[in-house]
């Protein structure tokens, strides 16, 4: 099916069979917002948003146009309702232009609410899921302001960077006055993979990330680990998920100058293919117990994999959906690069928080990253036509 | 100090720990990738019964044995001298399944090969492998082993050196921050913590010290307690503390000051009886820069005294007492190289002593962002070289 046209009737396990061409789209509208467990898209536009002064029925109408804006840029279209050169002459167009000629690309576009969403302004603070927690701080964290927190955020994937990046800048533009921009975050290669049809990636360190992540194919454990269920409460969060979204700079420039005997130490995986160095294959279950030499366990026990991993945490694990950034360099000649972390998850506080606390605590990675940007959202659920993306948070 | 460390397995520790090349064989192994520059490849298959080597005669110079492991135990790979004791080349430690390559300089003469799974045992499959006179020019194989155990001996005696120093510049500084006399503790504090940076990646190895005296305040975990130097560096420089910031009681200042002499004297009975092997310290001497190049270039590391070139040029001294132990080996085995580390440490150091005030240093909020940068640059110009270090010596 390489090079094929529009998938529609397809369902998503053949689609990601595919590795997404160029013009495959998803729907926009149903039971979980797109852009979670959709096959991750090659590319990222992410953007946090602090609302403006307006009331609660101008946020519910911002939600509204978004939702309609997104829906239509995701099956290919313009964001308004003109072509962008076919409007009224003496208007500016309504859709910005960059997309024009280009397919959806695989476009997901998805929306979640800070905590800061749930203070006193929209007399939403009854409504506030206990699950959104603000995190806490982690040894370690050097988070920055400006790339930290939010009142909204968008994730737009596609395989086509310019698609995008065409679909933050027509939804910030839909909320000028309303919403406007607090951080954003381009991401140029996915660095998870979140099907079993898709290959693992790389990060920047050039390890495979994400082998252990959970994939779309695993129903039981995504409402198990994904899905906020409706006892879990509130109401309106019930087939949402919570948002973790971390910049996590690395230094690049002194871990190429370690040796490949430390890097795979420190990940516990081997560099090639990503075995765990336990033995075996990329998939196979790392075994903390094998001895080498002197009796010391093959994997460290303070490996990124050995830290990170699910039996130390009474299972818990996270839908990874990160990806890499190089945001050309800092003041003194270093790649300003790094992994801009996304992970998607029933409830951070049995989840995220305290595998990074066992992370940031020992991890031996530690010594080549640094978190500087910080982020939690609840991802409201899906829609249906008709209606808005958080719809029932404000009881319609 | 950049980050808390497992309280039972350090970084530097783990690498002890795993690096398990003899400085007395030093013709250990450095993993590669396969298909380099005119190096040849030898499949080596590890299985349960067998040790298949893909060739039995190779020409002299660089050799790849790629080594996997079929069997279901954990294996390990030997090339081992024509006395079939002499070990000229291993890699340990592969997991079933696993390939991991040792890579070796070998010269003309007669070898053997042998696995062994399981780790234990005389191993398994020995065989003979002969190497070929390929003419390739291959720098002698000297006696080096006693230069090594004099490299060994004497980086022992410098890092009980500084650490007795280290004792003493930390009680001085303590008694004048009890006594509040701040002035004279401001005074003490860089020139003591030089004695710990000289040997920082050391001192860190001991997981459960290091957090207790130089974790900074954003390594802290929520509710931990914050000790060390940097905890007494924000009550002397409280101008540069957020607002509000509140001095220390007499009773705090007084228990900080003695946990810190506390501590430096538990380090001071800890590092009496330890012993470095080479590859050891040459991955000290790259940790150090790696220290240099994360957290003192960018000011992170003395956030209210801003004293950063003071532990710089500790981080440097230290990683060029360990370069300088193991010079006359490297020149043996790799004349360019270390001349290119004298000379690149040198520009380094020129670059410091431009900085230099009295007996110290200008504060790194005077310096400018080209003299950081140029700091900079000559510390990854420093560092590249320095990385190749360990795989000169040990190949």
């Amino acid at each position: 099916m390489a090079g094929a046209g529009i998938g529609i009737g397809a369902d998503r396990a053949v689609l990601a069979a595919t590795e997404s061409p160029p013009a495959q789209t998803y729907p926009f509208y149903g039971k979980h917002q797109a852009g979670i467990t959709t096959p991750a898209q090659d590319r990222l536009h992410f953007a946090a948003f602090d609302v403006l002064d307006i009331d609660r029925s101008e946020l519910k109408s911002l939600l509204r146009d978004w939702t309609v804006a997104a829906a239509r840029m995701t099956s290919g279209l313009p964001a308004g309702r003109f072509d962008p050169g076919g409007g009224p002459y003496d208007a500016p167009p309504d859709d910005t232009g960059e997309a024009i000629g280009l397919p959806a690309s695989s476009l997901t576009i998805t929306f979640g609410f800070g905590p800061s969403l749930f203070d006193s302004r929209f007399g939403l603070q009854s409504s506030k899921p206990a699950a959104l927690v603000d995190l806490p701080h982690f040894p370690g964290d050097a988070l920055e302001e400006e790339r930290s927190g939010g009142d909204l955020c968008i994730q737009a994937c596609s395989q086509d960077p310019q698609v995008a990046v065409h679909a933050i800048r027509n939804l910030s533009r839909i909320a000028f006055g309303r919403a406007s921009l607090r951080w954003a975050q381009l991401g140029f290669g996915r660095t998870s993979s979140t099907s079993q049809s898709q290959s693992t990636p790389r990060n920047l360190f050039g390890f495979k990330d994400g082998t252990a992540n959970l994939k779309a194919e695993e129903s039981g454990e995504l409402d198990e680990q994904l899905w906020a269920a409706a006892e879990d409460g509130p109401a309106w969060m019930s087939g949402g998920s919570y948002l973790v979204a971390r910049t996590i700079r690395m230094r690049i420039e002194t871990w190429d100058r370690i040796s490949l005997r430390e890097q795979e130490q420190i990940f516990g995986r081997n560099k090639t293919d990503g075995a765990p160095l336990s033995g075996g294959q990329e998939f196979t279950e790392p075994d903390f117990e094998t001895l080498g030499r002197a009796d010391a366990p093959l994997i460290d026990p303070a490996s990124h994999v050995h830290l990170a991993h699910p039996s130390i945490h009474g299972g818990a694990k996270l839908l990874r959906r990160g990806y890499n950034f190089v945001d050309g360099n800092d003041e003194l000649g270093r790649l300003n690069a790094g992994l801009f972390f996304l992970a998607y998850q029933r409830d951070p506080r049995r989840q995220f928080i305290p595998i990074q606390l066992s992370l940031a605590r020992a991890d031996l990675l530690n010594e080549y990253i640094q978190h500087i940007g910080s982020a939690i959202f609840a991802i409201p659920p899906g829609c249906r036509e008709g209606s808005y993306i958080g719809s029932a948070l404000f009881g319609d | 100090m950049q980050f808390p460390q497992n309280p039972t397995v350090s970084r530097s520790l783990a690498i002890f720990a795993t690096a398990a090349i003899s400085a007395l064989t030093l013709s250990g192994c450095v993993p590669n990738q396969p298909g380099g520059s005119g190096a040849t490849t030898i499949k080596v298959d590890s299985s349960a019964d067998e040790c298949a080597v893909s060739a039995a005669e190779a020409p002299s110079g660089s050799l790849v044995f790629s080594v996997t492991n079929s069997g279901d135990q954990v294996t390990e790979f030997y090339l081992l001298a024509d006395d079939g004791l002499r070990i000229i080349g291993e890699v340990e430690n592969i997991g079933p399944g696993i390939s991991r390559n040792l890579v070796v300089n070998a010269y003309p003469g007669d070898y053997f090969t042998v696995c062994k799974p399981g780790m234990i045992g005389a191993g398994i499959g020995r065989a003979a492998f002969k190497v070929t006179d390929s003419g390739a020019h291959l720098a002698l194989a000297g006696d080096v082993s006693e230069q090594v155990e004099t490299a060994n001996a004497n980086y022992k005696a410098y890092v009980k050196d500084q650490v007795e120093q280290l004792v003493t510049g930390t009680e001085a500084f303590a008694k004048a921050y009890i006594a509040g006399d701040d002035d004279a503790a401001r005074a003490l504090y860089a020139p003591a913590r030089m004695h710990w940076e000289r040997i920082e990646t050391v001192a860190e190895s001991f997981g459960d010290l290091d957090p207790r005296m130089d974790l900074r305040e954003a390594d802290l975990e929520e509710g931990q307690e914050w000790t060390g130097w940097h905890a007494i560096e924000k009550d002397l420089w409280p101008a540069e503390a957020e607002a509000g910031f509140e001095a220390y009681s007499s009773e705090k200042r007084n228990a900080l000051a003695d946990q810190l002499v506390a501590d430096t004297h538990t380090l001071y009975e800890k590092v009496q009886d330890l012993n470095y092997s080479l590859d050891q310290q040459t991955n000290e001497a790259i940790g150090l820069l790696d220290e240099v190049a994360s957290g003192k270039i960018t000011g992170e590391e003395e956030a209210w005294s801003h004293t950063d070139l003071w532990d710089f040029q500790a981080n440097i001294d230290g990683a060029r007492v360990l370069f300088e132990g193991v010079k006359p080996i490297l020149e043996q085995k790799d004349a360019e190289l270390a001349k290119t580390l004298t000379s690149e440490f040198a520009s380094l150091q020129k670059l410091l002593d431009a900085q230099r005030v009295g007996d110290g240093f200008r504060l790194y909020t005077e310096l400018s962002p080209a003299e950081i940068k140029a700091l900079s640059d000559q510390v990854n110009a420093l560092a590249e070289p320095l990385a190749g270090l360990t795989a000169a010596l040990v190949l």
